[in-house]
């Protein structure tokens, strides 16, 4: 704990982007998360963590409505963007995800050329009008994401035939190229390098000035560096959801504590 | 656990291989050789149906001709004198006949040939039947020919064309009614003379069939078309049914019930023998739909129906095969389903899809049973029009060509049926070529 630098940061707004009220999923029989309640707040960076399998990834799959794609899961309770509630059946899930970026797990660019990774997201939402501010979004994206110096000269080569970290930031890079609200990244940097891995931090301290940013991370150090609200998981529980710099000095919780300190996990 | 094996064994030398590395190695060397020899096995069988085939095919492709200097005498074939086709129609073969006769003869006083006391009649019988109608034809198509003297190219009988492929000999012309020794004789000194040749014949895939009795002129063009015809009509409706439904059934359909039903029913369609669908198709297209026997356009049907299955299954492996990230990635940027599925999944399933594809074709191009029963199996002597006209009309398929050609009695006909089978595989070949070029075009890694 004596390298971690945990930097006390005011946060920036109090105003709630995401409520979940008593957010339940269910995969099959399997009851993986459990009423969770949380407000994600706009322009805020918040991060979840908790040990694996603890539902960290569902829970925020659950926010851009991910979990429709796997037939066997099913959520309940309340989950709301801006006041509205996204599990309505009067919205299309597309026009969510468009609101709601997202970044996987695993490093997973289309089989496509680089700037067409980028490009696809503006492309499909009509976002650029004409060649000139479409190429602008992907540079943009792209240095954003700490990527362009590395593949401008190489635009139109595979997005598959990069490392795969530079693959990661080449997610992001399409993930922000559509310059959603909310930006939801599943553990973004478990297959960087510290160096890359510090590029991203910065860029998503950048990206709070603009969006909410939602990170999923196993580095109890990444998240005290990057995030002013830090969200415990256990066993499918919230177990404790605060600022950032309570949840790693003082928690509540013995379980957060025994975290935090290396005890369970 | 006994004392001993919880002990460390005396330390083994890594050069000298124990009973139980000397056990594996045997076994892993048997597994070789047995899979080794089962290839080997069925690449002699290979190589064995190769060589018969082509053994008794290849001469299909060469045919005896005979030519002759042939004088056009406008006093027997247009007797009006005023070059009308419609009257020159009126000279039937028959007299196209005696004309070739009476060339042939006065070619082989002029060569010198002795004709063993042969009439004239006997001598004509070494030209096919076939040929005064090829005669005829080439006037009736050409008009200013007459009055000049042409070097006719006319096919020798299959009997006379066995004997220069080793098919007939001396021997058996004696107890063979449509040939004897001294017309044998005869050719044979033409042949040394130079008006008699064995030459390389496109009409075998050019022409049409032929009858019983001349089989020398039997051809393969109709069986081409229309097996071209059906193929067209398979791949326009079953390559686009059967990726939009794999693309229904695969992404878009819930895992219910009825989708495991339908699953489980195409998978077997697929294995349901070929006949029951020529059984369906009769009853079908046929009696109720009350589309023409013997027509491209029924036959497509059926082997659409056939290969449906085969590109279902197919095109839904290649879709299953696609990683679900990239369907998670396209969604996340926002796509819609269909959107994730057009501009992603199915690009890169499509290698996957047209090996498929391409595969059902050809099994559909080599199918018989299926045809036999809708009439596919007729005499066909006339060439079907071009679509769409030439869908409804009759025509025969390589495959029906080669089955008829087996039963028929003369044995010039075993030649020509292994000469439509080298015709088939030569498709097949490409099709399948085709089918790997495609797939090396397409494939990408991700
Ligand atoms: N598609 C699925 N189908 C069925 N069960 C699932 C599915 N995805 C996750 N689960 C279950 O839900 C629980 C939570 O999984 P989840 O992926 O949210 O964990 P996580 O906290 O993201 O873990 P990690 O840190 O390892 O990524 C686990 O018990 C897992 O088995
Ligand atoms: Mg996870």
């Amino acid at each position: 704990m004596n390298d971690m630098r945990i930097v006390e940061r005011t946060v920036s707004t109090d105003t709630a982007k995401m409520t979940a009220r008593r957010a339940q999923v269910y995969y099959g029989d399997n009851h993986a998360l459990k009423d969770v309640d949380v407000d994600i707040l706009d322009k805020t960076v918040t991060a979840f963590i908790g040990p694996s399998g603890c539902g960290k990834s569902t829970f925020l799959r659950c926010l851009n409505r991910m979990n429709d794609t796997v037939a066997s899961a099913r959520v309940m309770g309340e989950i709301k963007l801006d006041g509205e509630d996204i599990y309505d059946k009067r919205v299309d899930p597309v026009v969510l995800r468009a609101k709601i970026g997202m970044v996987f797990q695993k490093p997973n660019p289309f089989p496509k050329s680089i700037y067409e990774n980028v490009a696809y997201g503006p492309r499909i939402h009509g976002l650029a009008r004409g060649k000139a501010e479409l190429d602008a979004i992907v540079e943009t994206s792209l240095k954003k994401a700490a990527l362009w110096n590395e593949v401008k000269d190489r635009l139109d080569a595979p997005g598959t035939g990069l490392s795969g970290g530079q693959q990661q930031r080449l997610c992001i890079a399409r993930a922000i190229a559509t310059s959603p609200e909310v930006l939801l990244m599943d553990e973004p940097c478990s297959a960087l390098d510290p160096i890359a891995t510090a590029q991203v931090e910065e860029l998503i301290d950048e990206l709070r000035s603009q969006f909410s940013v939602v990170i999923v991370t196993h580095s109890m150090q990444q998240a005290a560096r990057v995030s002013q609200r830090t969200a415990f998981f256990h066993l499918g529980h919230l177990v404790e959801y605060g600022e950032t710099g309570q949840i790693f000095t003082n928690p509540k919780d013995p379980r957060t504590e025994s975290y935090i300190t290396g005890r369970i996990g | 656990m006994t004392d001993a094996s919880l002990n460390p064994a005396a330390p083994k030398s890594l050069l000298t291989a124990d009973a139980r590395t000397r056990n594996r190695r045997a076994a892993e060397m048997r597994f070789r050789m047995i899979g080794l020899s089962a290839v080997l096995l069925g690449l002699v069988a290979l190589v064995f149906l190769m060589v018969s085939i082509l053994g008794n095919g290849v001469g299909a492709f060469r045919q005896t001709f005979v030519e002759i200097p042939v004088m056009l005498d406008p006093a027997a074939l247009d007797k009006s004198g005023n070059r009308d086709v419609e009257q020159m129609k009126k000279v039937t073969t028959v007299g196209y006949g005696k004309l070739i006769e009476k060339a042939l003869g006065a070619e082989l006083v002029a060569r010198n040939i002795d004709t063993q006391g042969l009439t004239s009649k006997d001598i004509m019988g070494l030209m096919s039947k076939e040929a005064p109608a090829d005669l005829r034809n080439q006037v009736l198509a050409n008009p200013d020919l007459l009055g000049q003297t042409i070097t006719f190219n006319g096919f020798a009988t299959s009997r006379v064309d066995g004997f220069f492929k080793g098919r007939v000999t001396m021997d058996s012309a004696l107890r063979d009614s449509n040939i004897s020794p001294e017309q044998l004789t005869v050719a044979q000194a033409m042949a040394d003379a130079g008006l008699i040749e064995v030459k390389f014949n496109l009409s075998f895939l050019t022409a049409p069939d032929a009858s019983e009795l001349r089989p020398e002129a039997a051809g393969l063009g109709v069986a081409i078309l229309g097996s071209a015809y059906m193929m067209l009509i398979v791949l326009a409706l079953s390559l686009p049914i059967g990726v939009a439904s794999s693309i229904y059934l695969e992404e878009l359909a819930p895992k219910n019930k009825w989708t495991d039903m339908i699953e489980v029913n195409i998978a077997n369609l697929a294995a349901v023998p070929a006949i029951v669908y020529g059984i369906l198709a009769l009853a079908l297209f046929i009696n109720f739909a009350g589309l023409p026997q013997s027509a491209p356009i029924v036959g497509g049907l059926v082997l659409t129906l056939m290969t449906l299955p085969t590109i279902i299954i197919a095109t839904r492996a290649a879709l299953k095969a696609v990683p679900p990230s990239i369907r998670d990635a396209a969604l996340g940027v926002g796509a819609s389903r269909m959107q994730a599925i057009f501009h992603h999944v199915l690009p890169l399933a499509m290698p996957g899809i047209l090996t498929g594809t391409i595969l059902g074709l050809a099994r559909a191009l080599g199918e018989s049973a299926p045809l036999l029963l809708i009439g596919m199996v007729a005499f066909v002597k006339d060439y079907p029009a071009a679509p769409p006209e030439g869908l409804m009309q009759p025509a025969t398929a390589l495959p029906v060509q080669v089955y008829q050609w087996t039963q028929r009695s003369d044995p010039a006909f075993v030649e020509r049926a292994s000469g439509a089978i080298i015709v088939l595989l030569v498709f097949l070949l490409i099709m399948n070529a085709v089918a790997i070029i495609l797939r090396r075009r397409f494939e990408r890694r991700w």
